[in-house]
């Protein structure tokens, strides 16, 4: 039993990860890719803060001067603390590309776009033979 | 029992993930997301990690579910149905999966002391900061003087997003959509009376949580994320319920870029500060003259103020351009 909960949070993390993974390979809309991306970063998360545990620690706060009790490990808190504010900014990022392309190309589906860029490449190049 | 109720976390979590993938409907999708989020961050709380949680409720519960539906609002909520076979992609994930999977039989069970990653620089960080630094939050000691360096490339990552997502689709106009001839259309949720009501009165205790958490985060949960992250989610509140306009005029444009901008470069000066006291970049020690470990404090607090500042400035910066961008 205890074997099985001594390594359930990696394979959350690792279907987490797939999920993500899955998401971001297989779905053709661009906003389903960054969700599929957040999935996936928030598995890592977990794997990290799952290695920092320990059994019967605490949260690394020392309370009333007692620096003896039992810790889980603070440097990987602070790892993905730092991680999730720069996870929502690229995210931000992102968002802020698919937004574009909408204007750009009227869709946020992937292959869509790309025939939709390659129409208007055909377009320009048939202008061009034309002149 | 509380092993039992993480395993209940983590299956819920996995089911809200495969919703997340499944949802047709992209606005289904979101709100899923923030669900996952908020599951994340009790299961964060429970493997000791309360910063962490902290910092995943207010960013991925909170701020990133409204920056995905204002996305939403400009490029359109409904996934194209498709037919495409997907059987090369499940083969690629079902494979990794597998990979990964057996590699995790040789790693250390969860909250085994003896663990290699427990046994390198952990205590090391316990001892310094019980001796050089005296605060009681170890991740924040870990945080703003350990590893300052790290910390401040991820503020200036913070920056440049901020920056890039500015140039992409533009920065918050300062008049915003809602000019006076349009009077009757609906400006945020002015038109919810209850809505309005209750949010408004939520507004000043988000903003004072954010204020303890920044300014208290050496002694409990918190610091200069968490707190830059729930002062731009209060202002983002407002914005929803008066319309974005309205919130410009309270915070202008140009003062969230200087906060931006200024928030990192209050945490470049301290380390610049440090140099031309004697020591070197961030090496806090030098700052008070006679108290190493008073000077490592005021350090912290200078840095984590950067920090917050920042944090806020840039996420607040990212929400205005989202919000105030013409539908059109």
């Amino acid at each position: 039993m205890s074997e099985i909960l001594g390594l359930f949070n990696y394979w959350v993390f690792v279907l987490l990860m797939v999920i993500g993974f899955y998401a971001v390979i297989a779905k053709p809309n661009l906003i389903k890719k960054l969700l599929g991306l957040s999935i996936f970063q928030a598995a890592v998360f977990l794997l990290f803060i799952s290695m920092g545990k320990v059994d019967g620690g605490t949260a690394p706060i020392i309370q009333n001067g007692n620096w003896d009790a039992v810790f889980s490990n603070p440097l990987p808190q602070v790892l993905i603390l730092t991680a999730i504010v720069v996870g929502i900014s690229t995210l931000a990022l992102g968002l802020a590309i698919v937004v574009r392309i909408k204007e750009a190309y009227g869709t946020i589906e992937e292959i869509d776009a790309i025939a939709s860029g390659e129409a208007t490449q055909l377009q320009q190049d048939s202008g061009e033979s034309k002149q | 029992m509380i092993e039992l109720f993480g395993v209940f976390l983590l299956a819920l979590a996995v089911i809200t993930a495969i919703g997340v993938v499944q949802a047709r409907n992209l606005f289904a999708g979101v709100m899923l997301m923030g669900i996952f989020s908020l599951l994340m961050a009790a299961t964060f709380f429970l493997l000791d990690a309360a910063d962490v949680a902290l910092t995943e409720a207010a960013v991925g519960a909170g701020i990133s579910t409204v920056l995905m539906l204002s996305a939403l609002a400009l490029s359109g909520a409904e996934e194209k149905a498709r037919s495409r076979s997907r059987i090369l992609a499940l083969i690629v994930v079902t494979v990794t999966a597998a990979t990964v999977i057996y590699a995790t039989f040789e790693k250390p069970r969860l909250g085994d002391p003896n663990a290699p990653v427990q046994q390198h620089v952990a205590p090391w960080y316990f001892d310094m900061t019980q001796e050089a630094i005296e605060i009681p939050n170890v991740v924040t000691a870990v945080l703003s003087s350990f590893r300052g360096y790290d910390t401040l490339g991820e503020v200036i990552v913070v920056f440049t997003a901020g920056i890039g997502v500015l140039f992409l689709i533009g920065a918050a106009a300062p008049k915003g959509r809602a000019s006076p001839s349009q009077g009757d259309l609906p400006v945020g949720l002015k038109h919810h009376q209850p809505i309005r009501v209750v949010g408004k009165l939520a507004i000043p205790f988000i903003l004072l949580f954010a204020f303890y958490v920044q300014f208290h985060g050496e002694y409990s949960p918190g610091g200069g994320f968490q707190a830059g992250a729930l002062f731009a989610a209060a202002i983002i509140l407002y914005g929803m319920l008066e319309g974005e306009a309205t919130a410009l005029s309270i915070i202008p444009a140009p003062v969230l870029f200087a906060m931006s901008a200024g928030g990192a470069l209050l945490f470049g000066g301290v380390g610049v500060v440090c140099m031309l006291l004697g020591g070197n970049f961030l090496q806090y020690d030098v700052l008070l003259a006679g108290s190493p470990v008073g000077a490592q404090q005021m350090g912290i607090i200078a840095i984590e103020l950067g920090v917050g500042i920042t944090v806020a400035g840039t996420l607040l910066s990212i929400f205005f351009a989202f919000a105030t961008r013409d539908q059109s």
